[in-house]
């Protein structure tokens, strides 16, 4: 459990054996710039992840739960089939409500496909009926055979065909963001351990002093991870507020339902970035941890 | 509380030293001298496990330094003072940080020390350089500074590899007279130096036997210094 201790040690910081290296500017300045344009980059991935995740669980339960029946049947038989229909309905266990669109409902639909002005009304348009189910859900098959006898014109479209590779996708698209999450992580840890052996190499006169004079590995170690630690912690933190920032001034279009628009945090997703700096803190305080035991052990 | 059995040590090609014998009792005086490449500088850091022995066995404090892993190395180093050739500083802090180190790196708090390092640096004569940073040193000052850092750690044996290497006659009598205190009070004290007047200085006040490497062996010097 020594890296606990020494966990606690960064934390609690000493102060004798932060002096005893020589403070490095140059790759200070560029670990808080990797960790903060990390940070940055975490907070787009975390954003889409949780995104696509939002819409995917939309997608799955809302769609899931409703369903269209379209009735297109020559000018003398459609009311008739509609009734039929609505009847077959009615005695379905398993359907919690359905219903006809009106005339109206159904130009608003058509609107933007085919414009305000095209007379629909001298078109044999299909009747639509709305069907949500309920919790127990209906027998898809079941009412399809059932339909079939009672009123042959009309089609049960449970939108599964569509839904599904939606889903799909946006699942696909959460695995995506979570893997990036994973990549930059991993890429910051490279980055700090290449920063790390370089002052490590920088310092090398300073360890062999202190080894010289007594100092146990863990001791100058220390004083390395800690800088690294607080610095990719600072960096994080200044990359994730500008990232957050940056997703909250998203122009939000959301009404317009586009997918891209919907990339943002929605009520309490907006504490996720909060994990950021201390996650950085601890990728670096591993990367360099690692790197300073495994060059000091190559030394006398 | 050194000891050396059959220690042989080579370089790639050749073998520096070769089956070196030699035991240092507690409170012991020692000169170890030797033309330059002898391996004077190499034997010391035998005895403070900075170099492995390729060959037989040495104890240090009775334990086998083969068998120390690197913490216990370091444990080791906070019992044996070592005023090193190039005095080994740490450039950017003060004489007296230098001074305070192995306080600092054993996890001692420095604070508690501060009057004992102040006597320690009064008694080395660096009163005025305290705030001074290694660099702007004189010899003969980087010396006194190396050997009080040497011994705040109260250590038990001292060793010094050449501490009179570029300083003046009158600053090699003083740290002289410092390291004869040391091994009064108790201290065993082993000096690398290719100064026979130094060692000639040190027989007037003390009873320092001297060992001279010569073919790869060691002997102890007879009379004839």
């Amino acid at each position: 459990m020594t890296w606990a201790v020494d966990l606690f040690a960064v934390l609690r910081g000493d102060a004798e054996a932060d002096r005893a290296v020589p403070p490095t500017g140059f790759t200070a300045r560029l670990t808080l710039f990797a960790a903060g344009a990390m940070a940055f980059l975490t907070v787009f991935a975390l954003a889409l992840s949780l995104a696509t995740g939002r819409l995917a669980d939309r997608w799955a339960s809302e769609l899931a739960r409703s369903a269209t029946l379209r009735i297109s049947a020559p000018a003398g038989q459609v009311e008739a089939q509609v009734g039929a229909a609505l009847k077959v309905l009615e005695t379905t266990p398993g359907i919690a409500e359905f219903r006809l669109l009106d005339e109206a409902e159904q130009h608003a639909l058509l609107e933007p496909w085919f414009g305000p002005d095209l007379p629909l009304d001298t078109l044999p348009i299909p009747r639509m009926i709305a069907v949500i189910e309920d919790a127990k859900g209906y027998d898809g098959e079941g009412l399809r055979l059932r339909l079939r006898a009672e009123a042959p014109g009309a089609v049960l479209d449970d939108h599964t065909r569509w839904r599904q590779p939606l889903v799909r996708a946006a699942g696909r698209l959460r695995l995506l963001g979570f893997a990036s999450i994973l990549l930059i992580a991993a890429t910051m840890a490279a980055m700090i351990t290449l920063a790390a052996n370089a002052a490590l190499a920088a310092n090398a006169q300073v360890i062999r002093v202190l080894r010289l004079v007594g100092a146990r590995d863990v001791y100058i170690a220390r004083a390395f991870v800690r800088r690294f630690t607080v610095r990719a912690f600072i960096g994080a933190a200044a990359g994730m507020v500008v990232g957050v920032l940056a997703v909250f001034l998203l122009p939000n279009a959301s009404t317009e339902g586009g997918f891209l628009t919907g990339l943002g945090f929605q009520g309490a997703h907006w504490l996720w970035p909060l994990c950021i700096p201390p996650l950085a803190a601890i990728v670096a305080f591993a990367a360099t941890r690692a790197a300073a035991l495994k060059s000091l052990k190559e030394l006398m | 509380m050194i000891e050396l059995r059959d220690v042989s040590y080579s370089y790639g090609g050749g073998e520096l030293l070769s089956a070196i014998s030699l035991t240092l009792a507690p409170g012991s005086f020692h000169f170890l001298t030797g033309p330059s490449g002898a391996g004077k500088t190499t034997l010391l850091k035998l005895c403070y496990a900075d170099l492995r022995a390729t060959a037989g066995k040495i104890l240090l404090f009775d334990q086998d330094v083969r068998d120390m892993d690197r913490d216990q190395i370091a444990r080791l180093r906070r019992r044996v003072g070592v005023v090193h050739q190039d005095c080994q500083f740490l450039d950017h802090l003060s004489v007296a940080e230098n001074v305070a180190l192995p306080l600092s790196v054993s996890g001692r708090d420095v604070e508690g020390h501060v009057s004992n390092l102040m006597e320690l640096i009064g008694w080395v004569g660096m009163k005025d350089q305290m705030d001074a940073l290694p660099p702007s040193l004189s010899g003969g000052e980087r010396q006194r500074a190396a050997l009080a850092r040497a011994v705040i750690m109260d250590p038990e044996v001292i060793i010094a590899d050449e501490p009179t290497g570029n300083v003046d006659w009158e600053m090699s009598l003083r740290l002289l007279t410092l390291l004869v205190e040391l091994n009064r009070m108790g201290k065993t004290v082993l000096v690398a130096t290719h100064d026979l007047n130094l060692i000639r200085a040190a027989k007037a006040q003390t009873a320092a036997r001297v060992l001279r490497i010569r073919n790869r062996q060691i002997q102890l010097a007879g009379a004839d210094l």
